[in-house]
């Protein structure tokens, strides 16, 4: 399995490829069915000499029951596939863990824009780290995101989080992950962007919590002041990171 | 009619006759087949050589590689699948299994067909103007379609939209056309129950693309607004919203797929009964199915945007009903193999091309299962997986009944016999091709591949590809000269080939009753039908096929009495 798909490597992760492999098995024993049936009736049914064709026209009840039996079993594939993968999109999409933190996520051409809350845990405010194309979270905290677009449209796809989702100019789309494993990862664009949307690229790094509060130290903006005096600011007038045009809260 | 009468040669290209525009949309289509396949051997060539010039055209990357995907993808949609799934075979078909003469708007259909043209001409000439053809993917989302300041890109998709626009409305005129002929040209005696099973397919794909095609235009109306008049409908700093593109594209965009599958799966329908000799099985089932399908096509378009940002709460009605068009497909396909069941079945190439066209579409359709599922597609959405998936979905009923329908109905249409070796040789080559090309785009989709990316080598960390991509690459220039026998037989056998007859393959519909090249008018004597289209190996008749126009006789002795 390891070899189809890149490694899991957030909480929902193996969710989601539970539920490939579940589809992919179903869907598999049909098919296979299927394509033996149809090559056997080739084979078996050629013409030969001293052989008629059989009248059937499908008209029959008990004919009818050919189809319709097999196509209940596909209804009930298909609802029992409908329920599972409504369960993980339930626990990816419609119920949101209590977020360590909320990074902001901006797209644009063609560059991602992740502003870090500094050591108040605030976003907009002075000691916000903002990083082009570097993305950095502890692991085993539950990240909030807050996605825009400043121009067209992008999509955040980091393969080995599952996670895709698109940024909408416009609109500021919350989502939420959980890394679980250290490491680096490639932050693509999965929606055409313009000339250099292949190009359009970061990297998400996940750190253990030392190694986490390190960067987020050694990133500090200059003017940085410690967190007691940080939380009075929260949702400042003035933010420190580049406003996207038009921008809104949905 | 005016058959035998000196035909001038204005008349002949501005032509009035449902065959003769058949034979125009034919050959648009496929040379514009041969168009989209060039690009996307451009595509293939720079995707195996990341960094490479491709020979003649340097390094296809940026707005040049955006602009290919965008028209291999225009090309193929609309100016491939429709003029030849609907335009040709619709034409040709229509009025002769009806039992009428022409088309019930004669006029209209020479209109359709050359404001087809028209819009043919638009696309070419958006390669052409500077800044080259629309970068902007087919399905053209604003913001990045509508703000000529992101694309980098003016002319080349202002011109996009107006083709498009124009393509819908000459098929919208087209529809219109294959409804009312079926409805009320049909030859005496001939009930809805007896209509040829293409027939009907190809009267539900025009109704479902006349009632999905509006939202598309306006759509198109208001991005051309947005682009050229400062309107804002898709720009948010205006009040706009680029999603509300995303739901009228899609509106249209999934029946589309259908209007699409259809008339494929219609051709084949025709096909099987005659190559094994037996009635179609369950055709009261597959009209029912088809019904089911068009309704259901209608409302599973969200299934585009499970990541676009809808709300959550939409994905699950959209899933759900997704996945449940498997069940009024399965029905049609599991009906087409239970005709195989007990039949006679005779491997020409018609036939090859229709089991193949079924082998291959049901990897499609499985796939289908994956991307439906709005969990699974959170990972899937946007990768070659999907590429994979929508080939698979597509080339069999547009590719493979496509081919079906040439070998099938060329006797009927140029009056002589293709080569079966030939004809052969072109299904092996396409259908070994088509697997090597598309089967490894799901494996390097699985591996998070994105689609519309021209530099593969950057997602090295995904698992190097290269390889697959050689034999994606290889498999594409594969497919493309497995057409060369197609091409040699196609022209070869309108001089060399063995002369027809009417009904060179004993089938029932009344398009063999008439002369192989049909005349202007089709038939001698309009033709009365007595049974369905699918009496075939009926008990108690010497002969194994029974064609419609036929009288039981006692009518015939009345008839010849009275």
């Amino acid at each position: 399995m390891d070899h189809w798909l890149p490694q899991a490597a957030s909480t929902y992760a193996p969710d989601i490829d539970g539920l490939i492999w579940m589809i992919t098995a179903i869907v598999g024993v049909w098919f296979l069915v299927a394509e033996a049936v149809l090559l056997f009736f080739v084979v078996k049914y050629r013409k030969r000499s001293g052989r008629t064709a059989a009248y059937v026209t499908g008209d029959r009840r008990k004919q009818i029951a050919w189809i319709l039996v097999p196509c209940a079993a596909i209804l009930a594939c298909d609802l029992i596939i409908d329920g599972a993968s409504a369960h993980v999109w339930d626990k990816m999409k419609q119920t949101e863990p209590k977020p360590e933190l909320t990074v902001r996520i901006q797209g644009q051409q063609w560059a991602w824009i992740f502003s870090h809350p500094g050591p108040d845990g605030q976003l907009d405010t002075s000691d916000d780290v903002v990083a082009m194309n570097e993305v950095h979270v502890p692991v085993n905290a539950v990240v909030r995101f807050e996605l825009r677009s400043n121009d067209t449209l992008h999509s955040l796809w980091i393969p080995e989080l599952r996670l895709k989702q698109d940024a909408v100019p416009g609109r500021t789309i919350y989502g939420w992950f959980e890394a679980t494993k250290p490491g680096s990862y490639g932050v693509l664009c999965a929606e055409l962007c313009g000339a250099a949307h292949g190009l359009m690229r970061g990297t998400l790094t996940v750190d253990g919590p030392g190694a986490y509060r390190s960067w987020l130290a050694a990133s500090a903006p200059p003017a940085a002041e410690p967190a007691a005096v940080a939380p009075s600011e929260a949702g400042a007038e003035a933010p420190s990171t580049p406003a996207p045009a038009g921008a809104v809260a949905r | 009619m005016t058959h035998g009468a000196p035909v001038s040669f204005w008349s002949r290209v501005f032509s009035t006759d449902h065959k003769t525009i058949a034979k125009q949309y034919l050959f648009t289509g496929v040379a514009m087949a041969f168009l989209g396949g060039i690009l996307a051997q451009i595509m293939r060539l720079q995707l195996a050589n990341p960094g490479h010039p491709v020979p003649g055209l340097g390094v296809v990357q940026g707005i040049k590689y955006n602009a290919t995907v965008t028209m291999h993808g225009t090309v193929m949609i609309f100016w491939v699948a429709m003029p030849l799934l609907l335009g040709a075979f619709g034409n040709f078909l229509i009025p002769l299994m009806v039992g009428t003469r022409d088309m019930a708007f004669p006029r209209l259909n020479m209109i359709s067909y050359w404001t087809f043209f028209l819009s043919t001409l638009v696309l070419i000439a958006s390669f052409l103007v500077p800044g080259g053809p629309s970068p902007v993917g087919w399905t053209a989302y604003p913001p990045l379609s509508s703000n000529p300041a992101y694309s980098s890109n003016v002319w080349g998709v202002h011109l996009w939209i107006l083709a498009v626009a124009l393509e819908l409305v000459a098929f919208l005129m087209g529809g219109i056309n294959y409804i009312t002929t079926a409805i009320n040209l049909r030859a005496p005696g001939m009930r809805m129950r007896d209509l040829p099973l293409i027939v009907w397919m190809q009267v539900a794909a025009s109704i479902i693309f006349l009632f999905s095609v509006g939202p598309l235009v306006a759509g198109a109306v208001m991005l051309l607004l947005d682009r050229t008049a400062g309107t804002g409908f898709y720009n948010p700093a205006a009040g706009g919203d680029p999603l509300l593109f995303q739901h009228l594209f899609w509106f249209f965009g999934h029946p589309e797929v259908y209007v699409l599958l259809l008339p494929g799966l219609g051709i084949v329908a025709e096909i099987l009964p005659v190559f094994s000799r037996k009635p179609i099985f369950g055709y009261r089932m597959i009209v029912w199915s088809t019904i089911a399908t068009g309704l259901l096509s209608f409302i599973v378009w969200a299934h585009h945007q499970f990541v676009s940002g809808i709300d959550p709460r939409l994905a699950a009605p959209f899933s759900l009903t997704t996945i449940l068009i498997s069940v009024p497909v399965a029905v049609t396909l599991f009906c087409f193999m239970a005709t195989l069941y007990r039949g006679s079945i005779e491997l020409k190439t018609p036939m090859l091309f229709a089991l193949g066209m079924m082998g291959v579409f049901l990897i499609g359709g499985v796939t289908g299962i994956l991307n439906g599922s709005a969990a699974a597609d959170i990972y899937i959405h946007d990768t070659y997986f999907v590429v994979a998936h929508f080939h698979y979905a597509l080339i069999p009923p547009v590719f493979f009944s496509l081919f079906a329908g040439i070998y099938y109905w060329y006797p009927k249409m140029f009056g002589r016999m293709m080569n079966e070796t030939l004809g052969r040789l072109h299904f092996w080559g396409t259908f070994v091709f088509v697997n090597m090309t598309f089967l490894p785009m799901f494996v390097m989709g699985l591996r998070g591949y994105p689609r519309r990316v021209y530099d593969p080598s950057q997602f090295a960390a995904l698992g190097n590809m290269s390889g697959m991509q050689w034999i994606a690459t290889i498999g594409t220039a594969g497919l493309l000269l497995s057409q060369v026998p197609l091409l040699v037989n196609f022209f070869g056998s309108m001089k060399r080939g063995r002369v027809a007859g009417a009904n060179p393959w004993r089938a029932n519909t009344l398009e063999w009753l008439a002369p192989s090249p049909p005349p202007h008018g089709n038939f001698d004597e309009i033709p009365s039908v007595y049974r369905w289209a699918y009496e075939y190996s009926a008990p108690g008749r010497d002969e194994d096929w029974h064609p419609q126009h036929v009288a039981p006789p006692d009518r015939a002795l009345a008839r010849k009495a009275g």
